[in-house]
């Protein structure tokens, strides 16, 4: 007879090639169907399911290496980084949490900016990256953010902004809130300058920089099932006991009420992001 | 911090203050020494608490409410309802007025009295129609070459399901954006709550004053405790931790006045707590008057570009 599950002895021992906990699945599982892939095989599908059409998250670098020309990528602000103004400390102090984070991600911060070509048209890019620290923004991302509006302005090109953001980083307090107007009012020296910008929603663009820069683009596309929300169901749902509906919050629900212009899967990104870039262009390239 | 380094702090906010045009002005030379002998009372506190004494105060259930202000502030006073487009938003009131002879637009969020009144306003919690509103009177503000005042009091945009269904980001960017484009004096002060992205809607002004005992913060401590500390009841570390407090928001740069209020709070004497608002506002517009638009517009553009601090 088997004895009940708690008296057994626990033998599974830790080691690189142990399963994933329950609940936590190996990052390269489709979280909707369970297809599983080899790195190359995901990178090789822009991190898209090949079964069922799921949208992996994106790294900064492959996004921008995918967009741009090759070897059209110069960077800039790199050298800009998150300081520390109210000496944060919650569970963990925040300058331990940026140090690890830059060790994780090899990146300065949530944000790449810089010059490219895509399809040969010359264009400034900003495009976020999740995977530090939720892709929140704080003073460094604003500065960097706000730095690509200049920098587009400066060369009369298009501002192309990916999108990829929890809101804005608490840790750096009211300064975080602070980035809110402060990339709106680059965006609209930008707009006064008549330089066309072009947001790219990826999962998820939520609160701060959904109530902020990534509203306000001319021209708005999300990725199918981004969450593009100001407040996530998790919160709606906790706060209001409001039933949500199925597609709450998702790229989908957004096109529908009439939030965004588009909703293009990965694979016809880039051609479509070329027509815009052509059609804003005055059509001569 | 040493402290001797928290003594040379707290000197230089207090330099900082004293060359605020607010508490310049001989009226209100007294609230000077009286903000002193707060500083004061700070430096011997463990600032952790007042800073949570203020939380409770912006948040108190007399506090005084934009329409309070209105009352007492504006002559003339008439209010402006709907969207033109969905709805009214009763969270987010809007009107026209006179403030000392001069014909103003205000905008304010109003928390309700009383439990009727509160679901009413939803806890002064807009939607993006509240916002749509907004826009709209700053649009007429504009057209006419009106100052735009804007009251913030507010734990927050709404929460819900319609509310994002509306656009409840995009409504707070537009908004953002529209102040951001005017070319009239704006003023903004934060009279209890100014709760993240539905405050700073409404807030993009030329001069953001905040009373002695508003907050002003990224997040509720509530909201911040749960995510960081993953418990909402650790809320009084979280505040201590982000600092929400006025002389915290002065000397970081976020606000570029603090308006006094009586001795006990803003909730104990609304009569008094108006006075001073109102001599707060009517002092700043002095201020922003003689500048031509296109020069206040790219002054406010340029101070709130220039907000953050990074390595």
């Amino acid at each position: 007879m088997t004895p009940p599950p708690e008296t057994r002895i626990d033998v599974q021992v830790e080691h690189k090639d142990a399963p994933a906990p329950a609940g936590k699945k190996h990052p390269n599982t489709c979280p909707k169907c369970g297809s599983h892939y080899r790195d190359d095989e995901l990178a090789a599908a822009l991190w898209v399911c090949g079964q069922c059409g799921h949208h992996f998250p994106m790294r900064a670098r492959d996004r921008i290496s995918w967009y741009a020309d090759a070897g059209s990528f110069t960077e800039e602000a790199a050298d800009v980084r998150s300081d520390d103004p109210l000496a944060f400390f919650d569970l963990r102090p925040y300058a331990e949490r940026l140090s690890e984070a830059e060790l994780n991600t090899g990146l300065g911060e949530a944000i790449v900016i810089g010059q490219a070509s895509l399809d040969a048209h010359p264009v400034e890019l900003a495009v976020m990256d999740f995977s530090f620290m939720g892709g929140s923004m704080g003073s460094a991302v604003g500065e960097k953010f706000s730095r690509a509006c200049d920098s587009a302005i400066e060369q009369g090109v298009p501002l192309l902004a990916v999108t990829s953001s929890g809101g804005a980083r608490m840790q750096e307090g009211i300064l975080s809130l602070m980035q809110l107007p402060k990339t709106v009012c680059a965006v609209e020296d930008l707009h006064d300058a008549r330089i066309p910008m072009i947001v790219v929603m990826a999962h998820p663009t939520t609160a701060g920089v959904l109530a902020s820069f990534a509203s306000l683009g001319d021209v708005t596309i999300a990725e199918p099932g981004a969450l593009i929300a100001f407040t996530g169901p998790r919160v709606v749902q906790q706060t209001t006991r409001e039933k949500l509906p199925d597609d709450f919050g998702l790229a989908e629900q957004n096109f529908r009420f009439g939030h965004v212009d588009e909703i293009v899967p990965r694979p016809g990104q880039r051609e479509h992001l070329s027509r815009l870039l052509r059609l804003f262009d005055g059509g001569q390239r | 911090m040493t402290e001797r380094d928290q003594e040379v702090n707290l000197r230089r906010r207090l330099s900082g203050l004293s060359r605020l045009p607010l508490l310049r002005g001989a009226r209100l030379n007294g609230e000077a020494e009286r903000l002193e002998r707060q500083l004061e009372r700070l430096k011997a506190d463990t600032s952790d608490e007042a800073i949570w004494h203020s939380v409770e105060l912006a948040r108190h259930q007399d506090r005084p409410y934009t329409l309070d202000y209105v009352g007492r502030i504006l002559d003339d006073w008439v209010e402006l309802h709907g969207d033109r487009g969905r709805a009214d938003d009763g969270a987010l009131v809007t009107g026209i007025g006179s403030l000392d002879g001069r014909t103003v637009v205000l905008a304010g969020h109003q928390k309700g009295r009383d439990v009727k009144e509160r679901l009413d306003r939803q806890f002064g919690m807009a939607y993006p129609e509240g916002y749509h509103k907004a826009m709209r009177v700053m649009e007429l503000a504009e057209r006419f070459g009106f100052p735009f005042i804007s009251l913030v009091d507010t734990p927050g945009a709404y929460p819900g399901v319609a509310a994002e269904q509306h656009g409840q980001g995009g409504a707070i960017a537009r908004s953002q954006a529209e102040m951001s484009r005017l070319t009239v004096p704006t003023v903004a002060c934060i009279i209890g709550e100014g709760g993240s992205g539905g405050a700073v809607a409404i807030a993009v002004a030329d001069r953001v004053l905040m009373q002695e005992n508003a907050i002003y913060s990224v997040i509720t401590p509530e909201g911040c405790a749960a995510i960081l500390w993953r418990d909402a009841g650790e809320a009084k570390k979280a505040a201590a931790a982000f600092k929400p407090d006025a002389l915290h928001c002065l000397d970081l740069g976020v606000i570029d006045g603090i308006v006094a209020e009586p001795e006990q709070g803003a909730q104990a004497d609304h009569a008094e707590a108006a006075r001073l608002l109102k001599a707060a506002l009517v002092d700043a517009l002095d201020y922003l008057e003689g500048i031509p638009g296109e020069e206040l517009r790219r002054r406010r553009r340029a101070k709130f570009r220039g907000m953050g601090v990074y390595a």
